[in-house]
């Protein structure tokens, strides 16, 4: 098997990124006029790299499937933004961050990416401030922060509970400012079909026009795809109803290889499914446990209603299993540990699929200090609990207006029910230390790529990574390449590469009508979702990887031959555009069952009930497992198995311990 | 637990595209939760047309949880439906009753053109951003953020039009299909920060005249779109707005 070289400069690691800067090949002005990017995915990573290239001089086309950039899915992140600002002046630094991210990852991903995410995240919050996001601030003027999962720091940045609107806003102004001054062309409603590659090298991509369903070529020296993850493979997820792989899969099959696939983050706190009907899932930011506790009844199937329930009957089981970092755990362990309990008979609610996140012992806390500023002395506890909703108000709002839209429930009264939701895909296409994929000019940022976060992503650390790699990371080292290709003109479009990418793309559009099936898209959808969640989902197992691949293999075949698409393929047909996710779904699917098996280990968001330590965490090996698995497509929904050995030179690789 | 006891009649506009007319069509839906979400209903009712070999009915939708800003109905006369403060996606069938016959259009204004059934073409609200919603520094200029402290009540005020979701359902609602409450949302968050003095005057210029040159109408103060606003954006917005357009009258051209 080949070794995959991750171009990592050498020296010390504190010194990798500034070194790489100094020496990094430049294009001239000039030359940058003539040089066109195609970016494909306006959310945080896509918005900020076309706004800042275009800045740059580059001559940039973005493309979303959205009626707008704005309405990527990075808008919906709840809770923060981290970086080693060490404005509480609590000990934060460039290497704590860098050492947490590492550590929350569970020691599986590459050193030299994460420290250099570390090293400009303070610049993020310096560029994002200037562009005018109105990110919280103390009453001095200054910013707030607050505390997120596994870390003991507090350097997460927020604006209430929609720090990624807020982000996004801010990059999307960034985006359209260059639009308007003509040095980005913008196109919404259009989707990626399939990237051109001539001579081994990525040179333009197939669209579809998703209004009048017309397929159009357009060539760039290079492909950028910020695309997100892939957390829809599950059906029911925190994603948008129209996140997919689709341009992350079809890069994959002309030769980007897929960097750990199996590794999916499953989010502690959502709120739990209501019915069958249910479309999507909804977050309750990981925020809610810097003043929530999580808690279940210590006697199993207690029906009492939860405000009945005293306190010493209760099980605050993660204070109770890890005492140092409490309800902070990393999300993993926090989902893992909810799932330990439902499945021991202790969950609540009617499914029993829940446990409670109580907000009452802090309310009445922040009550009391209130009081206190106010004059208030001895105050009587229902003045304690007015005036601490106050102060969750506040802090929360929106979140908890959004939890009673939903559930029909007071979360002001009662205590939140929630339960662990497929959120993050910590997998991606495979990059090197440039981001640039196994293909020449094809790159992949943001969550679409695989890079920093190991088997496990901490909270409030992906909107730090979307903005980095496109605000000061992708800038800087497509230059290596673009350097190179300054004597490249634009190629024909009907250069045979066009011609035959196009052709090929057009014939699965046909092959979908010619069906004429029984079934709808979202049927398979949701038995694929299934398939996923209940043998490649929380916890997995060799007997239920193996079962799981071989039912895909037949969805896959009753997909192709049952699917029914109405409509035309040359018109605004999103019941077309479905199915072509949902059959790259499909073959992912498989891929991350079969990569899943191959890892026998267990390691953050991967857990193999065949390894675990006594105490049910995840046992890792690190002799045999320390590596990315980097898959090949083979063709005909076969892989090959490329490794990427750890080297960890600055950290001592231990046992995760959050206790 | 997936159906419920809820019968409704519906009245959905279909048009196949925007060259040709459109009418409202009556659908039957029966065994409807109550805990589902509105776009869930249609859901269901979509997955029923397809197995009948009927098209399904095409709308915008896409987070699902109110942020995005995608989902647009015109549900009985009201964008968003009945209920204050939130988005289509976020409105469930709690909210009406069994036996209820529900009207859905989509938007209705010049500037937001149908492109099928319910979808609308709402592209002229960047068009309005590109024209000046926006801070002219490059990626790279920026000294550290807390050189520049910003009094709490300012930054939250900024905050509070930065909500804005550009859904468009203020346009939707005004009987003369003004943007304004739009575009003061976002020339307000800017004009109260420090960040966005340098160009205070010029952009409510650019963007009043990229909102004119849309086709949106003007504003004669009927606060429906505060009203309707699922995020709840200000009518003192566009009285900043007006105050600055003004203002930028009687600076000089120079310093535009």
């Amino acid at each position: 098997m080949a070794e995959l070289n991750a171009n990592i400069p050498e020296g010390d690691l504190m010194e990798k990124w500034t070194k790489l800067k100094s020496s990094m090949p430049l294009v001239n002005p000039a030359n940058k006029r003539s040089i066109e990017v195609i970016v494909v995915g306006s959310g945080l990573a896509g918005a900020s790299a076309a706004a800042t290239l275009a800045e740059m001089g580059y001559k940039v086309k973005c493309f979303c499937f959205q009626d707008s950039p704005r309405r990527a899915h990075s808008i919906a992140a709840q809770g923060g933004i981290n970086a080693a600002k060490n404005y509480q002046n609590d000990g934060d630094s460039t290497y704590r961050l860098f050492y947490d991210t590492i550590k929350g990852g569970d020691y599986r991903a590459r050193e030299a990416n994460v420290y250099r995410l570390a090293e400009v995240s303070a610049n993020i919050i310096d560029q994002c401030v200037a562009q005018g996001v109105p990110l919280a601030r103390e009453y001095g003027g200054l910013l707030d922060n607050r505390s997120f999962g596994g870390t003991q720091v507090q350097r997460t940045f927020y604006a209430a509970g929609q720090t990624g609107q807020q982000l996004l806003l801010g990059a999307y102004s960034a985006l359209e400012r260059q639009i308007g001054m003509g040095k980005v062309e913008m196109f919404t409603r259009h989707e990626m079909m399939d990237v051109v590659v001539i001579d081994g090298k990525a040179r333009g991509i197939i669209a579809r026009n998703l209004i009048t369903g017309e397929l159009e070529r357009h060539f760039g020296h290079a492909v950028l795809l910020g695309s997100g993850g892939y957390g829809n493979v599950f059906y029911l997820s925190t994603n948008a109803m129209g996140s997919n792989v689709t341009a992350a899969w079809k890069a994959h099959k002309k030769g980007a290889f897929f960097g750990n696939p199996c590794y999916t983050q499953i989010h502690p706190t959502c709120i739990p499914v209501s019915g069958d009907h249910q479309s999507k899932l909804t977050l309750m930011s990981e925020s809610l446990r810097n003043d929530g506790r999580i808690w279940v009844p210590k006697k199993k199937g207690d029906d009492r209603s939860p405000i009945d329930i005293p306190e010493e009957e209760r099980d605050y089981y993660l204070e109770r299993r890890y005492p140092a970092f409490g309800n902070l755990v990393p999300r993993d362990v926090a989902s893992r540990a909810a799932k330990e309990r439902c499945d021991a008979g202790y969950g609540v609610g009617k499914s029993k699929l829940a446990v409670y996140l109580d907000f009452k012992a802090n309310t009445e806390r922040y009550g009391r200090i209130e009081a206190n500023k106010h004059n208030i002395h001895n105050p009587d506890k229902e003045t304690c609990m007015r005036l601490g909703r106050e102060v969750i108000k506040e802090k929360y709002g929106n979140l908890f207006d959004m939890y009673k839209q939903i559930t029909g429930e007071d979360p002001y009264e009662l205590p939140m029910r929630i339960y662990p939701a497929v959120h993050y895909t910590m997998g991606g296409l495979w990059v090197d230390y440039n981001l640039m994929t196994t293909v020449p000019g094809l790159y992949a940022m943001g969550e679409a790529n695989f890079s920093d976060h190991g088997a496990n992503r901490l909270g409030a650390s992906a909107l730090m990574q979307g903005l980095a790699d496109g605000y000061f990371v992708i800038p800087l080292t497509i230059g290596a390449y673009l350097s190179k290709e300054i004597a490249t003109k634009a190629i024909p479009l009907d250069h045979p590469a066009f011609v035959e990418a196009e052709a090929s793309v057009k014939s699965i559009v046909d092959k979908f009508f010619a069906i004429k099936g029984t079934k709808s898209v979202d049927h398979f959808h949701k038995k694929l979702g299934k398939i996923m969640w209940d043998k490649c989902g929380m916890a997995r197992n060799a007997k239920g990887l193996t079962e799981a691949i071989a039912e895909i293999q037949q969805l896959r075949k009753d997909f192709w031959s049952d699917v029914r698409v109405p409509g035309e393929a040359n018109e605004f047909n999103p019941e077309l555009e479905k199915a072509g996710r949902v059959a790259d779904f499909i073959e992912l699917g498989e891929l991350m069952c079969i990569d899943a098996l191959n890892r026998n280990e267990s390691c953050g968001g991967h857990f193999r009930e065949e390894y675990q330590t006594e105490e049910g965490e995840a046992l890792r090996d690190d002799e045999n497992y320390a590596y990315v698995s980097a898959w090949e497509y083979k063709g005909d929904v076969t892989f090959n198995l490329h490794k990427e050995e750890l080297k960890f030179e600055n950290i001592k690789v231990a046992q995760r311990s959050y206790k | 637990m997936s159906t419920g006891n809820m019968n409704l009649t519906l009245k959905i506009w279909r048009q196949k595209s925007s060259k040709t007319n459109g009418k409202l069509v009556d659908y039957k839906l029966s065994e409807i939760s109550p805990d589902m979400s509105f776009l869930e209903m249609f859901d269901v009712l979509n997955e029923e047309l397809i197995s009948k070999g009927d098209e399904p009915v095409v709308f915008d939708h896409d987070c699902r949880e109110g942020i995005c800003g995608a989902c647009s109905m015109y549900i009985n006369g009201r964008p968003h439906g009945p209920k204050e403060g939130v988005t289509t996606c976020q409105l469930h069938m709690r909210s009406f009753k069994d036996g209820d016959t529900i009207v859905v259009e989509p938007w209705r204004a010049k500037a937001f053109p149908v492109i099928k059934d319910l979808t609308v073409d709402r592209t002229a609200f960047d068009r309005v951003i590109a024209a000046g919603g926006f801070i002219s520094v490059n990626t790279g200029n920026a000294q550290d953020a807390n050189n520049l402290p910003i009094p709490k009540v300012q930054a939250d005020s900024a905050f509070e039009a930065a909500a804005c979701i550009g859904c468009g359902a203020c346009v939707a609602t005004c009987k003369n299909a003004s943007a304004m409450l739009f575009v003061s949302a976002k020339i307000s968050q800017l004009a109260q920060l420090p960040q966005g003095q340098p160009e205070r005057y010029r952009r409510v210029q650019s963007m009043v005249a990229q909102m004119d040159a849309e086709g949106f109408g003007n504003c004669t103060n009927t606060g429906a779109c505060e009203a309707e606003c699922p995020k709840g954006i200000s009518l003192e917005n566009i009285a900043r707005m007006n105050r600055d357009f003004l203002s930028s009258k009687f600076v000089s051209e120079e310093s535009i």
